[in-house]
């Protein structure tokens, strides 16, 4: 019976939302106070109800009702109840529906902290949103509905894909969805905008609190995800270029132009149409992202077109919801006007650059990410597009970005004064400079032509970041939050630089072949297997090695890497052994069984791994603060 | 003004472009496997419930349907009454393979739900599946006369895929089923 229950929200869901988009849209429109009045509460109707059709699935999960096909093939009964209600969102039906929970999540906070916007604004930018979960309560009603029975009801469930019976994992899509639908809340903001043919330096200041969140979201979205592949696919890298990483990575590309972009709207009323454009694109991205990965289109085609329903639909919606959006745009943009200049040096100078690299970057992604898709659908084969392509493609507009920001952050608004800031810049281009040389001096081994160079900038920027905070803090003047977390933002990015310019140039990795009680050597290193033995988990059975690691004859580490055997699913997954030390990580994983008591053993020392995924978090936070600045919350207030 | 009609033109190429690939799709299978054209591995596993032993060569010479199963997979029980429709016409012979499973949940299971198979393979490590490529169960494989593998159809079979993908690759000459 729930599972029907769920089923009947959701079609509510589906009118609630239906509502909310036709009175939003045309109330505001025809100027009907009435209509214009049923939008917030058909959110709260469409908020309940998704929420509810949410609950019920989570309950499926956890009573293990196998008679729902969808808990049938991605549950278990042995599975901890902790998964089960991460499986929610382990496959395809479910992920559309905690999507769909999160844009009305999103929308609910909108209706509940917009009611000093104007009436008829709030309403456009609440139906547009209405419009988006109507397109995906329609689509995962017609061809994902996840609360189909199973008859006769299965006996046990097939498990969820032990891959994603991961901490990391189960929070990872989540975080990225609020981050994603997040980026619907200013593609609404810049819908409605273009609808009443308004945009101001108010528009952008509702619009930016919002975008910031929604970016520190899909932060930390994306470093969970690269966490996770790192220590859980027992490969030992933190980013392979995979379209669906990329697919996260470009939203938060353009996403991060646009926060530079709004800032320039808010500030000096420039670059309307261009911010418009990114905020458009942002959503686009999202959504492009979100189906490729779903659909699992860009893994090969096949796969999109197996059910050519559900591909003409996804079609039909990014033609009715991007397509729509670029075609008000291109009739409303034209009409908006900035009239007020820049000197070359002004902080707007360099946020046009910031933005123009950002979206070269983007863009060589996005190319880099199609390619085997487009070359597929046009008959030419197939083609496969790694890392000797995006490594260069993306470090070209990136590295001067570095150099930009850490003069860019010098600069102030309308007027270039930059020359009164010399001694500022210099210093720390020397100090960077000087710092990145003693290290590559003092750690020669191993390091690269860029090695030096990703030092320097890492540091230069960090230390242009703080190097005015921290004045200010000390000379006891005021900070706004904006500034601070401006500061934290900046030199997160410098730190992120900065440890991934040392993975990438000092990490020490090998395969060894060992049994118990050998010793292989991998550079400076030394990994002793001192132990192997069975261990049982709750659903699965195990072997795991004890790795005694050596730096030049001393005890550094310990590690228990295993190597897991999952009773249903019958898939062998690797959990590495990994120790975190302040400065480096130890890594073992477990590999193949070579016979005759011989274990291959894949062994790195990776320096300042986990900086990188700090430095993402820290981001993040940066952007938090941020958004918690005063003036957002007077204009809020009052 | 053109430069504003810019993303929208844009967005009109890619959409173009996801439009082919969706129509462009039913012409191919949906995971191409790499076995197709390519001989059928050869193996050797013992047959379920008895102490002989199926060798895959056995069937040289003929056309056959290899059938990946497990008892744990609730997509197999679905597939069950296409299978035991498709034993009936006797159109070609399908061998099981039971994949990862435990025998006697297996022989319950035709016993109960009837024996589609002339033959049920037994593979409990895997190790077959992993020669054949076997994605998920169910899985079916078309076999040719010469030992090459035909076609690949990954999921549940239905009445309308057995006879436009298996029955449709027959030459007219093959049909004829039991081992």
């Amino acid at each position: 019976m729930i599972a029907e229950i769920g089923h009947y929200a959701l079609i509510l869901a589906l009118l609630a939302s239906l509502a909310q988009a036709f009175f939003g849209l045309i109330g505001a429109a025809r100027n009907h106070d009435s209509w214009v009045a049923t939008v917030r509460p058909a959110v709260t109707v469409q908020f309940l109800m998704t929420s509810l059709a949410l609950a019920v699935l989570v309950v499926a999960f956890v009573q293990n009702d196998f008679s729902v096909e969808y808990v049938a093939a991605n549950s278990n009964s042995a599975l901890p109840v902790g998964y089960r209600i991460a499986a929610v969102w382990g496959a395809h039906e479910g992920s559309l529906l905690l999507w769909a929970w999160i844009l009305v999540a999103w929308t609910f906070a909108v209706a509940a902290l917009s009611k000093r916007l104007p009436a008829g604004f709030a309403a456009r930018v609440l139906g547009v949103l209405g419009l988006v979960s109507l397109g995906f309560h329609a689509f995962t009603l017609f061809t994902s509905n996840p609360f189909l029975r199973l008859d006769p009801a299965a006996p046990d469930g097939r498990d969820l894909n032990p891959l994603l019976q991961d901490p990391a994992l189960a929070a990872h899509p989540p975080m990225l969805y609020a981050g994603y639908v997040g980026f619907a809340v200013a593609f609404a903001f810049a819908c409605a905008a273009m609808l009443e043919g308004r945009l101001d330096q108010t528009w952008a200041r509702w619009t930016r609190p919002w975008t910031t969140v929604a970016w520190a979201f899909l932060s930390i979205g994306i470093a969970l995800g690269s966490w996770w592949a790192y220590y859980e696919l027992g490969w030992g890298g933190y980013w392979f270029w995979d379209p669906v990483e990329n697919a996260s990575f470009m939203p938060w590309l353009v996403g991060t132009a646009l926060i530079h972009s709004l800032a320039v709207t808010e500030k000096r009323g420039l670059f309307k149409s261009w911010t418009l454009l990114l905020a458009i694109l942002a959503f686009s991205l999202s959504l492009l992202g979100t189906f490729l990965v779903r659909s699992g289109v860009l893994v090969s085609v096949h796969s999109f077109a197996a059910d050519p329903t559900r591909g003409m639909f996804i079609l039909a919606f990014l033609v009715i919801v991007i397509g729509g959006a670029l075609t008000l745009y291109a009739w409303r943009a034209p009409l908006l006007r900035s009239e007020a200049g820049f000197e070359f040096t002004a902080r707007e100078s360099f946020l046009l650059f910031n933005n123009i690299l950002l979206v070269v970057a983007a863009g060589a992604v996005f190319a880099g990410t199609m390619a085997p898709l487009i070359s597929d659908a046009l008959g030419l084969g197939t083609l496969s597009v790694g890392r000797q392509y995006f490594d260069p493609v993306f470090l070209l507009p990136t590295l001067p970005l570095l150099a930009l920001a850490a003069v860019g952050i010098h600069s102030s608004w309308k007027k270039g004064r930059l020359g009164e800031r010399r001694k500022a810049i210099l210093l720390t281009l020397v100090v960077g400079v000087l710092v990145a040389v003693v290290l590559v001096l003092g750690a020669w081994e191993g390091a690269m032509l860029l090695t030096p160079i990703g030092f320097a900038l890492g540091i230069w920027l960090m230390l242009s970041a703080l190097v005015d905070p921290i004045d200010r803090w000390r000379r006891g003047l005021s900070l706004s939050r904006g500034v601070v977390g401006m500061a934290i933002a900046h030199a997160a990015l410098g730190l992120f630089t900065i440890s991934i310019t040392a993975v990438e140039s000092y990490t020490r990795e090998r395969d060894l072949a060992l049994a118990v009680g050998e010793t292989g050597q991998v550079g400076e290193f030394e990994y002793r297997l001192r132990d192997l033995r069975a261990v049982e988990g709750p659903n699965y059975d195990a072997l795991r090695g004890e790795i005694v690691v050596y730096e030049n004859g001393r005890e550094i580490g310990l590690l228990h890497p295993e190597k897991r055997n999952y009773w249903v699913q019958r898939q062998v997954m690797t959990e590495a052994g990994i120790d975190m030390q302040l400065t480096r990580d130890i890594f073992a994983a477990l590999g193949e069984d070579l016979g005759a008591g011989r274990w291959s053993v894949r062994a790195q020392v990776r320096p300042l791994i986990n900086y990188v995924w700090l430095a993402a978090f820290l981001m993040a936070l940066g952007g938090v603060i941020a958004t918690t600045d005063r003036r957002y919350r007077q204009e809020s207030a009052g | 003004m053109t430069r504003f009609l810019l993303p929208a033109g844009v967005f009109a190429l890619l959409v173009a472009v996801l439009f082919i690939g969706i129509q462009r799709a039913p012409e191919k299978t949906v995971i191409p496997s790499a076995l197709i054209g390519k001989s059928a591995p050869a193996f050797t596993l013992p047959v379920l419930g008895s102490d002989q032993q199926f060798y895959a060569d056995s069937l040289r010479g003929r056309w056959y349907v290899l059938n990946v199963w497990g008892t744990w997979c609730p997509e197999c029980r679905n597939e069950h009454d296409t299978l035991l429709e498709i034993a009936r016409s006797r159109a070609l012979p399908v061998v099981g393979l039971n994949w990862k499973d435990d025998d006697s949940a297996a022989l319950d299971w035709l016993e109960q739900l009837g024996n589609p198979y002339d033959v049920v393979a037994v593979d409990r490590e895997g190790r077959v599946a992993i020669d054949w490529g076997v994605y998920g169960a169910p899985e079916t494989f078309l076999v040719d006369a010469t030992g090459t593998v035909v076609y690949r159809h990954v999921g549940p079979l239905n009445l309308q895929i057995w006879s436009r993908e298996f029955l449709g690759r027959l030459p007219r000459a093959s049909a004829g089923g039991g081992l």
